[in-house]
């Protein structure tokens, strides 16, 4: 049986479709306290006082915590795990993120104090007594207004709110040369707008410290809790990391918000050792809007020069890119080594040059948020071919056509070294957007659009064509670009005596399916059946180390650190085989789940041989007994997939209500284990992408209160928001890493925005090119469009 | 303070004092450890909560447990029957209309509402019925084919939903 | 989110929940569908020292022809409502606009009385009970009264609902035949509440209108009938050329809300667009 490329059914749904998930906040310890957090209400605000005397003394209530405390214990702030650092080499400015705020709250949300209870309802009551009193200080949640002269200042230690400038590309004077003798230049100033996460689990964690091991463990919402600990241990509690088990069960979603360290994992687990007793906290949606590490908030001028032909002569990109008012764990990384790397896209530009800011603001922090970067310098891209091709009237699919880098498959022609640092690995563009065209019958389309507009119906097409870099690495890489971390991954392949195998990788799984994708792989490579292999994922006790899942890294990094230990146990198996068969080791051949002394019909089964290994009577001499392997896997290179995403929109002309009729996607992500999961990975990344072209946007006022932090206002895509997906691929293999694998994971949220947003202009073409509309396209603001 | 109620839950009898501010959805996870019902917002938006009460598919999140007292409550728990996936259930598995799993049960339980009062729903009609479920992961569209899977499924065994 | 403590009792009848609400003196909250209060309680906005729940109270549970009236309980859910054969016969905005609402969960437990004595000014059943000329029943330990919902109606979140005064009945004069209605929503694309909703009736005889309503909920910050665009088509020709005259005057001389998905004069725009569909619905 082979299982790769077929689309097994989930191992993991039996347990989520009966209720039986086990998820963070369905844990149940003896004893165990309930803690709600005390927050800021105030964006910027001066503490004067905190009355906790009528909470603690209040039934019930166990213990509260506060800054000073905090301070008290010299427990230091989460850490950044990234440092980009400014132009002239200094480093980035690296104010302290506090677990409680003891003096000064620089955002709504900030965390007071921690009231523990014996149940969740007791601490919230005696929450509602603790009186607390503030000096309301001016705020700016505006990056581009913080970094202007005389703006509130976030941190004493940033002056001007500036964590860091940077920049990447040709020299900027010979950028700026190419635009200025440039035939046409497109450009276009907008907002990629601030958006929340919103995986529908809310986050939370469980402190258990256990005096009598002097152990603790941590439940907690986490894509990534190998470096959860390490932070947690090394930077925040100084705690030993051999004494600490974190451990992320089934995980209800992430999208980027559940890889980083947040304040309350430290303090569940410091504040447990402190009564004795574990400790549970669950977030409530309206504290995730304000404590759930946001995305995005770029604010940019772009500017692409084309000649009189439509080549495109350069690209020059400003971006000042929100922080929030702390770094938190990856975020100097997004708007610059996930952005600016990307500016190439799949196009030949010339020369590139992209500056970057980096700014505080009183808001809640920003960071990875599905896509990370790419969807940013995608949106730019995109936005800017679209827009180029309605202002010199050519077509937008014949200009990107006119553009692209030809195809090159990695292995008989090398990687595309592009502008902007990155060499792809492999790539063949026109057939995306050629499968595209054809799947929306584009000639058919672009008559009926003309039709349409003469009964005065608005219809649009948009495209993009978009590349997207994952599986971030290799270590020595990063690391020279300021991560703080490796970006390999781990996996240990433990034949067990029977033959039955269990898997342990430091991949996360909170949706993707790795307990099935991976044991497809491993049942393959194996010879064995599916229902052979266990795959554990999310404990730091029985994993050895991990760096989660995230960036569309889990199967090109995490996969091929399995198929590396396969491969180990194979080796070893052969041996015991050769011994077993007594024959040579090259005289043998694997298929099939066993050993077969080739050109003979003698054979023996992958369930003898691990038999063997652990009962070895019979053995190879000088031979270890055992057949379980460790490996680290440390990409050579990212990944690239890339693809082509089609929208067709109409707009109601009456209130600019903009309904999304089709939506096309042609991706190549590489080779495909599960055509099912890659589906549905594809499907989930184009309802957050189109979300964010049609209804998604945080919304801070002017004195940093968060204006939409509820389901009732945050609109979110529905099921009657979205029409059916009708998606393809193409496969251009890896040709890096043993699977021929890529990623698929943020493609759909990466290539979909722009293409919706095209679409949106299209469809309004008879109202002139409009440049200054705003994500979300929310029926206001098409509707202002119209009537400007 | 607390209030006695008696309430059938999968079909086996429930009988508890309650304070009168308990959600069902935290009766149902905490009391029972029946912690299907998931909590994934403060506003009866997500749908992740969802119940079916006398049948009828309603937001545990917005209900209080002393409101259910002398009702039949349905959970996600109580659909499999003797360890066989209900339809509605084989249907997510068969169609991929789940991935994190969280917001499943809720839209199992919204789906057992839509598909008692009209068992061949179109796409437009389950789009609409699923108006009070959020899934973040899915983009809705496999969900959509496993409510069809499910509608088809109890149509051909000629089957009721409960 | 957990709500403050508070009491708990469930009414067998009218009389009980009157009675209930009277031993605790303003301090209590009546509970139906609860989905107007429980939210409100989980966010501790609201604090009262008792609810009553007065959902499992049969009588007050019905929708049915009383004369020349029909008559729905206060305890009737959206549900009910948007499932009724006889307010489709009769008065088709009322199961329509009852099908708009929330989302299938909330329509199933939600009740219309909630609804009005809630009186969101986005709320769908205020500018359809103005529209169809409803009577809201009120009742307390001193007796009933009857209130045109034009005069229950007071504002933000506003009713004439006095304390200790339960909304036990909707009275909706059946319309004489011919009579069309409809109710057309532009919803907050989050709450999917109402950011115009119109509701109109209209009676279309010999080509001609009459008996034309014409009320909003969303617009303003409370419902209202709209008399200019009722006057405007009241006794014309039903033409593209009149409905249109007529929607264009809508939502004129009242307040206007804003917020960041509907400004001011976006919103007053919508208004007009939902007027004239309405009124092209019943009348085009």
């Amino acid at each position: 049986m082979t299982y790769i490329g077929q689309s097994v059914k989930r191992v993991e749904d039996k347990r989520f479709t009966t209720g039986k998930g086990k998820y963070t906040d369905d844990i149940k310890l003896v004893g165990m306290t309930h803690a709600h957090i005390v927050r800021s209400p105030y964006a910027h605000a001066k503490i004067l006082s905190i009355d906790i005397d009528t909470a603690l003394a209040h039934p019930g209530v166990v213990a509260i915590f506060t800054g000073k405390d905090i301070a008290a214990a010299g427990i230091n702030g989460v850490p950044a795990g990234w440092q980009v650092n400014f132009k002239d080499g200094t480093t980035m400015k690296e104010p302290p993120h506090p677990l409680l705020v003891a003096d000064r709250v620089k955002h709504v949300g900030d965390g007071i104090a921690v009231v523990i209870a014996e149940d969740d309802a007791t601490a919230r009551d005696a929450a509602d007594l603790i009186e607390i009193e503030y000096e309301v200080l001016p705020a700016v949640t505006n990056p581009a207004e913080a970094i202007k002269p005389g703006a509130p200042q976030v941190h004493d230690s940033a002056p001007n709110n500036m964590c860091f400038d940077w920049e990447l590309g040709n020299p900027k004077a010979e950028v700026d040369a190419a635009i200025a003798a440039s035939h046409h230049v497109t450009r276009l100033d907008f907002i990629n707008q601030r958006m929340a996460p919103n995986a529908i689990e809310p986050r939370s964690a469980i402190g258990h410290y256990d005096d009598s091991k002097d152990k603790y463990t941590l439940y907690t919402t986490s894509q990534n809790p190998h470096l959860t600990r390490l932070l947690m241990c090394a930077f925040v509690l100084g705690i030993p990391e051999h004494k600490v088990q974190v451990v992320a069960p089934d995980v209800g979603g992430g999208f980027g918000s559940k890889i980083f360290h947040y304040i309350e994992e430290a303090l569940v687990i410091w504040a447990s050792k402190q009564i004795g007793r574990p400790i549970k906290w669950t977030s409530d949606r309206s504290e995730a809007f304000l404590t759930d590490a946001h995305g995005r908030d770029h604010v940019t001028t772009a500017e692409m020069g084309f000649d009189k032909d439509g080549k495109i002569t350069a690209l020059r990109v400003n971006t000042v890119a929100n922080l929030g008012a702390y770094i938190s764990t990856f975020a100097p990384a997004v708007p610059t080594y996930l952005h600016g790397t990307l500016l190439q896209g799949l196009y030949t530009t010339p020369k590139i040059h992209v500056d970057v800011i980096a700014a505080f603001t009183h808001t809640n922090a920003v960071d990875a948020y599905r896509g990370a970067g790419r969807p940013e310098a995608t949106y730019l891209l995109e936005r800017l071919v679209d827009t180029a091709a309605l202002e010199m009237g050519m077509d937008p699919a014949e200009l990107r056509f006119k553009n692209f880098i030809p195809a090159f498959d990695g292995v008989t022609q090398p990687g595309y070294q592009t502008q902007v640092a990155l060499q792809y690995d492999s790539g063949n563009y026109e057939p995306v957007l050629e499968r595209g065209l054809e799947m929306v019958g584009y000639e058919q389309f672009r008559k009926d659009q003309a039709e349409a507009r003469k009964n005065g119906k608005l219809l649009g097409i948009g495209f993009s064509t978009y590349i997207e870099a994952c599986g971030i690495a290799p270590s020595a890489v990063v690391g020279a670009l300021g991560a703080r971390a490796g970006l390999y991954e781990s996996a240990q392949v433990r034949v067990q005596p029977t033959g039955k195998v269990s898997v342990f990788t430091g991949s996360h799984s909170h949706g993707q399916g790795h307990e099935t994708t991976f044991a497809q792989v491993v049942a393959d490579r194996l010879g064995i059946a599916m229902e052979d292999i266990d795959i554990v994922h999310g404990d730091s006790d029985s994993v050895a180390f991990g760096m989660g899942t995230y960036g569309s890294r889990s199967l090109a990094v995490g996969g091929s650190a399995i198929v590396k230990s396969i491969d180990k146990v194979l080796e070893k198996g052969a041996k015991i085989a050769a011994h077993k068969l007594e024959a040579a080791e090259e005289d043998l051949e694997y298929a099939g789940g066993k050993w077969t002394v080739k050109g003979t019909d003698k054979s023996i089964g992958f369930g003898d041989i691990a038999l063997t290994a652990y009962v070895p009577h019979d053995y190879p001499a000088g031979l270890e007994p055992g057949l379980d392997f460790s490996s680290f896997y440390d990409p050579t290179n990212f990944t690239y997939p890339f693809g082509c995403h089609i929208a067709i929109v109409e707009v109601d002309q009456d209130t600019g209500k903009v309904t999304l009729k089709r939506f096309i996607a042609v991706d190549d992500v590489g080779n495909v284990i599960n055509p099912m999961i890659v589906d549905g990975q594809i499907h989930g990344g184009l309802a957050q992408g189109i979300g964010q072209a049609l209804l998604e946007g945080v919304i801070y006022d002017e004195n940093g209160q968060l204006v939409n932090g509820s389901y009732m206002d945050y609109a979110m895509p529905r099921a009657d928001d979205l029409p059916s997906f009708e998606i393809d691929r193409k496969v251009t293999p890896c040709p890096h890493n043993p699977l021929g694998v890529k990623g698929a994971g943020e493609a759909g949220c990466i290539g979909s925005t722009p293409a919706v947003v095209n679409a949106v202009m299209d469809a309004l073409a008879p109202f002139g090119v409009i440049k200054n509309l705003e994500m979300p396209l929310t029926p206001q603001r098409v509707w202002r469009a119209m009537h400007q | 303070m607390s209030v006695k109620i008696s309430v059938t839950i999968n079909g086996k009898k429930y009988t508890s004092q309650v304070e009168p501010r308990q959600l069902l959805v935290y009766y149902l996870r905490e009391a029972l450890s029946l912690t299907g019902a998931h909590v994934g917002c403060d506003t009866s938006s997500c749908g992740a909560c969802t119940v079916l009460i006398d049948g009828n598919a309603v937001k545990s999140c917005t209900t209080l447990a002393v409101q259910v007292d002398g009702t039949q409550v349905t959970t996600v728990e109580g659909l499999a029957k003797n360890g066989t996936l209900h339809p509605i259930q084989e249907g997510f598995r068969q169609e991929h209309g789940l991935q994190c799993g969280f917001c499943t049960p809720g839209m199992i339980m919204s789906a057992a509402d839509l598909l008692q009062n009209n068992p061949n729903p179109s796409e437009t009609e389950i789009r609409h019925a699923l108006e009070g479920n959020f899934c973040r992961c899915t983009g809705y569209h496999n969900i959509v084919r496993s409510i069809q899977w499910a509608a088809k499924k109890l149509q051909e065994t000629n089957a009721a939903v409960l | 989110m957990i709500p403050a403590n508070f009491e708990y009792h469930r009414a067998g009848s009218v009389d009980e929940a009157l009675s209930l609400l009277a031993t605790h003196d303003g301090n209590a909250k009546v509970l139906s569908g609860g989905h107007s209060l429980i939210p409100a309680l989980k966010l501790r906005l609201n604090q009262p020292a008792a609810l009553v729940d007065i959902a499992r109270i049969a009588a007050l549970r019905y929708i049915r022809q009383d004369g020349n009236h029909i008559a729905i309980g206060a305890a009737s859910t959206h549900k009910d409502i948007a499932t009724s054969a006889l307010l489709a016969q009769h008065l088709s905005m009322m199961p329509q606009a009852a099908g708009m609402i929330g989302d299938p969960q909330v329509r199933n437990v939600g009740t219309i009385g909630g609804s009005i004595a809630h009186a969101d000014p986005a709320a769908d059943w205020p500018g359809v009970l103005l529209a169809a000329d409803a009577e809201i029943v009120l009742q307390s330990a001193s007796g009933k009264r009857s209130l045109a919902a034009q005069d229950f109606f007071l504002g933000f979140f506003t009713t004439a609902l006095a304390e200790g005064e339960l909304v036990t009945e909707i009275r909706i004069p059946i319309p004489a035949a011919g009579t069309k209605s409809t109710y057309q929503k532009f919803s907050q694309p989050a709450s999917r509440f109402a950011i115009v909703g119109c509701a109109a009736v209209v009676q279309v005889s010999n080509g001609t209108c009459s008996h034309v309503r014409v009320a909003f909920n969303g617009v303003s910050d409370s419902c209202f009938r709209d008399g200019n665009v009722e006057k405007a088509l009241e006794g014309k020709a039903a033409t593209a050329e009149n409905i249109a005259a007529a929607a264009a005057q809508a939502a004129q001389g009242v307040s206007i809300l804003s917020d960041h998905y509907a400004a001011e004069d976006y919103r007053t725009h919508l208004a007009q667009v939902f007027a004239k569909r309405a009124l092209s619905a019943v009348a085009g």
